[in-house]
């Protein structure tokens, strides 16, 4: 296995019950260490259902999910949600955040989870707290927001605390889920901008979903869904 | 331990719906424990009103009845007992001590017992308790009077203060004995028992009031100035009932045979602790209806807690995906749910228990001087602790339904809840 590749899928198809199409038929795609994927494609085309087969929530009816070294499909339930605490951080579309915890508690939430990303983060910088306040400086999240309650940060904030709470313990891999959908233009730039940077410095893999082809310009690779799921395109063309 | 401050804090987030239901649960945890308490309680209070006793013996009825208008004064005799016959139980060489009784009169509500000495030296309550005096002695004049420590309380008595006995026994409008007033001489200690609202006089002080009565009313131009009433013969002919006090306990059986036995006229001898039993039988069904109403209401108060939680779960689907997506598994959603219903319960609980306490402290001086219901203040009892434990369990067990239903809704969802 190359070390560089951090996630590879192979034949993989999924169906939500036996007498379903399929709804994930991918024959191959893979990712690089500190590689940033840019994934677009319409609603219903299968997003959501690869990112759950990827962070390890929904399980394929068969093929291959090697992600690092595990194969995802030979594992149990509580192996793979141990395996997404480890390895993977998340980024959703907007209300990222547990509303009754802080800012900077939203931005642990992993390390309690997670003995690894625990660990790592208290490598970099000694104490959770402290990698988790160092995170939200470099997301230019202004001094003294961290212990606001989550639900009084405007979402561009927001935003920002998900892609640190995404980024702490230095995952291998992170999945953004139309993370820019709910912010203007202006905005939409200075996240990108910065979720790049941060995985590009934590030498994490991005897989970035959007509807927005432009902001594909700023990403190794682009990919289209109906090319990617063969099932996408068989309803297509249905 | 983290879920258990994850679940605090989001508990805490939504304080004031939770609160609503944790005031629910703490309400209906303080009725249960409250009327358990109430019912344990008047128990006692009941079982205490007579001990040391080993008959009770009045005319033939029923053996409740009998209890009920000897030692609670409550009700009436339908027939008394003669004189010869309460002597000749009292003469029986088994008997230690003898105790006559004769009711029919009251004073301003509360009724008047005619006894003897006797009384004062041989009757126990509680655990065999004698009687004490918290002002006085016992009577020795004629128409000396001697007082339940509530009847002086209430009607604001002291020794040497006169009183006037009323003919029978009710409300107000009585016909009085107001040309033999009674002085006070004595004033007992509180017992928590019927002699609290009881007026002691002397079996002769009985008779005396009655020398000019006739059928219930004063003989019309017929009065006995009570200067003179010791020229009659003022030996009692009838009295209500007696209490007797065996040498042997041993003899009991026998003695209650001889008493129902007797040939003179129909007499009925019970054993108290027996009757308290079967009166107790006749209240006791009430007190577990109330109980059962109690539980009902808790039950209430829990499906409440579950119905808020489980409205405010569609809410909290984005808040569960984020956990899963953070690495929580199935598990430890249904174990955030459940464990939110749980803290509600214990919380309710324990608001519940201190709601009691702050309630039993209000109304105990209250329950004791108008129902001579001794409440006491203490800490949970074993049988309180159990239904404590009872309520957390079956708010544990409620609380299993929102935990299973975030359980399945976060299989279904995953990452992405379908809102």
């Amino acid at each position: 296995m190359s070390a560089a590749r951090v996630v590879a899928l192979r034949d993989l198809i999924f169906r939500w019950t036996p007498r379903d199409e399929p709804c994930v038929d991918i024959t191959h795609l893979e990712i690089g260490a500190g590689e940033r994927v840019f994934l677009h494609g319409p609603s219903g085309s299968g997003k959501s259902t690869l990112l759950g087969l990827l962070g390890g929530v929904l399980a394929p009816e068969r093929g291959s999910i090697r992600f690092l070294d595990a194969e995802l499909t030979q594992l149990g339930a509580r192996a793979r949600d141990r395996f997404r605490a480890d390895h993977v951080g998340f980024i959703f579309q907007q209300f990222n955040l547990i509303p009754y915890l802080s800012a900077i508690e939203n931005v642990l939430l992993p390390c309690r989870f997670s003995t690894r990303r625990g660990r790592r983060a208290a490598v970099r910088s000694r104490t959770w707290l402290g990698e988790a306040a160092r995170l939200l400086r470099q997301l230019d999240l202004e001094p003294g927001l961290d212990r606001r309650p989550a639900m009084r940060l405007s979402v561009g904030q927001q935003q920002r605390v998900a892609a640190a709470r995404a980024l702490i313990g230095q995952p291998e891999f992170v999945i953004a889920d139309e993370p820019t959908s709910a912010l203007d233009a202006e905005r939409q730039q200075a996240f990108l901008a910065l979720l790049l940077r941060e995985c590009s410095d934590a030498g994490a893999a991005l897989l970035f979903v959007s509807h927005d082809r432009r902001l594909a310009g700023a990403f190794d690779r682009e990919l289209a869904m109906p090319s990617l799921n063969r099932a996408d395109a068989a309803r297509e063309a249905a | 331990m983290q879920w258990l401050a994850l679940a605090a804090r989001s508990a805490w987030n939504r304080r004031l719906t939770l609160g609503l239901t944790l005031a629910a649960v703490a309400l209906s945890v303080t009725l249960l424990l409250g009327i358990e308490r109430v019912r344990r309680d008047a128990r006692a209070s009941f079982a205490n009103s007579i001990s040391g006793t080993d008959l009770v013996v009045g005319a033939r009825t029923g053996p409740v009845q009998l209890v009920l208008y000897a030692v609670f004064r409550i009700g009436a005799a339908t027939n008394n007992i003669r004189w010869d016959a309460f002597r000749a139980i009292a003469d029986d060489p088994a008997v230690a001590w003898s105790i006559p009784l004769s009711l029919g009169d009251s004073h301003r509500g509360f009724p008047v017992l005619g006894t003897t000495p006797a009384y004062f030296e041989h009757f126990r309550y509680g655990d065999r308790r004698a009687l004490e005096f918290s002002a006085g002695a016992p009577f020795h004049g004629l128409f000396d009077a001697v007082l339940g420590a509530e009847v002086a309380d209430r009607l604001g008595y002291r020794r040497g203060d006169r009183i006037i006995l009323s003919h029978g026994i009710g409300g107000a409008g009585l016909p009085e004995h107001a040309d033999k007033p009674f002085t006070v001489v004595g004033i007992l200690a509180p017992t928590g028992t019927p002699v609290d609202r009881t007026v002691h006089v002397s079996l002769e002080a009985i008779t005396a009031i009655h020398l000019d009565w006739q059928g219930g009313a004063p003989v019309p131009g017929f009065s006995i100035p009570p200067q003179y009433v010791r020229k009659f013969d003022l030996s009692p002919k009838e009295i209500t009932a007696a209490l007797v006090g065996l040498k042997s306990r041993a003899a009991v059986f026998r003695m209650q045979r001889r008493i129902d036995d007797y040939a003179g006229e129909p007499l009925l001898a019970v054993l108290p602790g027996v009757a308290l039993d079967q009166l107790w039988e006749v209240v006791g069904t009430v007190e577990r209806t109330l109980l059962a109403v109690s539980a009902m209401v808790v039950a209430v108060g829990l499906a409440g807690l579950v119905a808020v939680i489980l409205a405010g779960l569609n809410e909290r689907r984005r808040e569960l995906a984020i956990l899963r997506s953070v690495g929580a598994r199935p598990g430890d959603i249904f174990l955030l749910l459940t464990v939110d219903g749980l803290i509600v319960t214990v919380l309710g609980c324990a608001v519940g228990v201190l709601m009691l306490a702050a309630l039993t402290a209000a109304v105990r001086p209250f329950a004791q001087s108008h129902y001579g219901l001794g409440i006491h203040l203490q800490l949970l009892s074993l049988p309180e602790l159990r239904l404590l434990g009872a309520v957390v369990l079956v708010g544990l067990v409620a609380s299993l339904v929102p935990g299973y239903r975030a359980y399945r809704l976060s299989l279904a969802d995953g990452l992405t809840p379908r809102l």
